[in-house]
């Protein structure tokens, strides 16, 4: 047993979980409160990466500011797809609205083919220090601000929810959209703030992800990988989506050390999560936080 | 404290149709400040579709129904907490995993002005001084429905009599001058009914909320309504006062279900009433 390699695994895991949990809630968010089933999610983060990268290589302006810039982006970008692109389609056949988001993932994937190229782009050393040390160990700068940036999202989102004014208006909304209604709460606006927070944690996401590895169009397949995490947790949990995707981050990274110590088949690292999805769904049908009631899509 | 009041809510020549049916036809009623008017009628008689009309959910193909003076019509459904139009439903709607507090809190939505990023800075920015100020009023509503103990409970744990209380608290929440209340009483046992009714008289007396009411128990309408409105199959069969109503003999018909023909031949003595 390689007991380094399964520890640096695992905290890999952790860090790579925290980073899948935050991407779930972001489509847990607009789940619970629209009943839309975002499969566009991975592409928003893309974009979110790309504007980042945008302001930084072509603009010239200092990391932080253009971090600051594609956030505002996203939220900005996040309001206007919700008002273009769904609310035409409120009270259509939920079936419809998932085809619009599919269309919508394949739309932004050609966009950004066409504007950003195909090719992986890296971002420019960002961090003084490639890596820095807690207790001996040596963890790259980059995972350490993932974890960070994801403990103080979902920390907001806690904080939202729990106390904001809008945050109750949004659960009451999602609760039951009439009834929250006529408590003289605009749904039109709640629809579009889950979709602007949505856009804006997404780009958290998307940078983070860019610093970790490269910015590429590929990465949209986390939009992809967070559907294990969503449905372990249940469609409709915030917390469940932070926990399922934990579960999955650890769960491929354990995947990895046992295919590469024992078993050699290969790829075990994708495969994995969804082997797991499968038998939770056969104990738990709606998840492990999730109500009964979800749409089977 | 009635009769001389002025005109609060008026409804003129209100249809609704769905399709083939008319849910509606040519309902005109008014109510004014401060009294509690019930809407009483057989099963499918209208009755729901009419309050749904008032508080936006139907929109009627014709009529005008006016508010203070101003048209309701086209106006947004969210819009008429703002205006001071709050409503409970017929099939408990209360936001079942959130707790009572919480339920209550969303009817103060439309009155909170800080939003989550001025919320941040809780000392400075105000947000504090308004939260104090509306969870006092939310308490004020707590006592003033007796339902201090179960204030931090999830509601749908609660029975079903205080459920509704919750529902009537939450609705008191948004400030309402006119309150409409799709049957209060439905389904409770006598003792909880008669601490409804004077819920909503204190309601009405204490706050000087404006009540519409839609109730089956005849003896609770009777003793607390200032005047009564009788649909049926979608027409208004009778108004007036609860006596005057209770001794018409189309509302007798209706609900001793007597031949419609007779109802039918009198139709222009009925809408003259």
């Amino acid at each position: 047993m390689n007991w380094d390699l399964l520890f640096q695994l695992l905290i890999n895991g952790l860090i790579v979980g925290m980073l899948y949990g935050v991407v779930a809630m972001c489509f847990v968010l607009i789940y619970k409160s629209t009943q839309v089933v975002n499969f566009a999610q991975g592409e928003f983060l893309v974009l979110g990466a790309w504007v980042c990268w945008f302001f930084i290589m072509k603009m010239q302006l200092p990391f932080v500011l253009a971090f600051l810039f594609a956030m505002a982006f996203m939220t900005i970008f996040g309001i206007i797809v919700q008002m273009v692109v769904l609310r035409p389609l409120i009270g259509e056949p939920i079936i419809s609205v998932i085809m619009v988001t599919i269309g919508l993932s394949i739309f932004m994937q050609a966009l950004m083919n066409w504007m950003f190229g195909n090719s992986a782009e890296r971002f420019p050393a960002v961090f003084g220090e490639n890596t820095v040390s807690i207790g001996g160990l040596q963890v790259e700068t980059a995972y350490l601000m993932s974890l960070v940036l994801s403990v103080l999202v979902m920390g907001l989102f806690y904080y939202f929810f729990k106390f904001s004014r809008y945050g109750l208006a949004m659960r009451a909304t999602a609760y039951n959209q009439q009834v929250a209604q006529s408590l003289g709460i605009s749904v039109k606006q709640v629809f579009s703030m889950a979709w602007a927070i949505s856009a804006l944690v997404s780009c958290i996401a998307g940078v983070v992800l860019g610093l970790v590895n490269a910015v590429s169009n590929s990465l949209a397949i986390i939009g992809i990988k967070v559907f294990p995490a969503v449905i372990v947790g249940g469609l409709d949990s915030i917390i469940g989506a932070v926990v399922g995707g934990v579960i999955i981050g650890v769960l491929e990274n354990m995947a990895e050390f046992v295919d590469g110590q024992f078993l050699h088949i290969g790829n075990m690292y994708t495969v994995a999560p969804f082997y797991v999805l499968i038998i939770i769904l056969m104990i738990r049908p709606y998840g492990l936080f999730g109500t009964k009631d979800i749409e089977r899509i | 404290m009635v009769q001389s009041g002025e005109l609060l809510l008026e409804a003129k020549g209100i249809n609704l149709r769905f399709g083939g049916i008319r849910a509606l036809t040519d309902v005109s009623f008014n109510v004014r400040k401060g009294e509690v008017f019930s809407i009483i009628g057989p099963n499918g008689a209208g009755k729901t579709s009419m309050l749904n009309c008032i508080s936006g959910r139907y929109k009627p193909q014709e009529g005008e129904i006016t508010y203070k003076g101003r048209s309701l019509i086209g106006r947004s459904i969210n819009d008429r907490a703002a205006i001071g139009i709050g409503r409970t439903f017929q099939n408990l709607a209360l936001f079942g995993h959130m707790s009572v507090l919480d339920n209550i809190m969303v009817g103060r939505h439309h009155l909170l002005k800080n939003n989550f990023l001025t919320g941040m800075f809780y000392w400075v920015g105000g947000a504090r001084k308004e939260e104090l100020e509306h969870r006092r009023a939310v308490e004020d509503i707590i006592d003033f429905l007796e339902i201090q103990h179960v204030r931090n409970e999830p509601a749908g744990t609660l029975s079903y009599g205080l459920r509704k209380r919750v529902e009537l608290a939450r609705a008191i929440a948004i400030n309402p001058d006119l309150i409409l209340l799709d049957e209060p009483m439905a389904g409770m046992n006598l003792e909880e009914k008669e601490d409804m009714a004077r819920y909503i008289l204190d309601l009405n007396e204490e706050l000087g909320t404006t009540v519409v009411m839609i109730e089956h128990d005849m003896g609770v309408v009777m003793d607390i309504s200032n005047r009564v409105m009788v649909l049926d199959f979608g027409k208004k069969i009778a108004a007036g006062l609860p006596e005057e109503v209770m001794a018409d003999e189309h509302v007798r018909r209706a609900y001793l279900g007597e031949e419609d023909a007779l109802l039918h031949d009198e139709e222009g003595e009925a809408a003259a009433l």
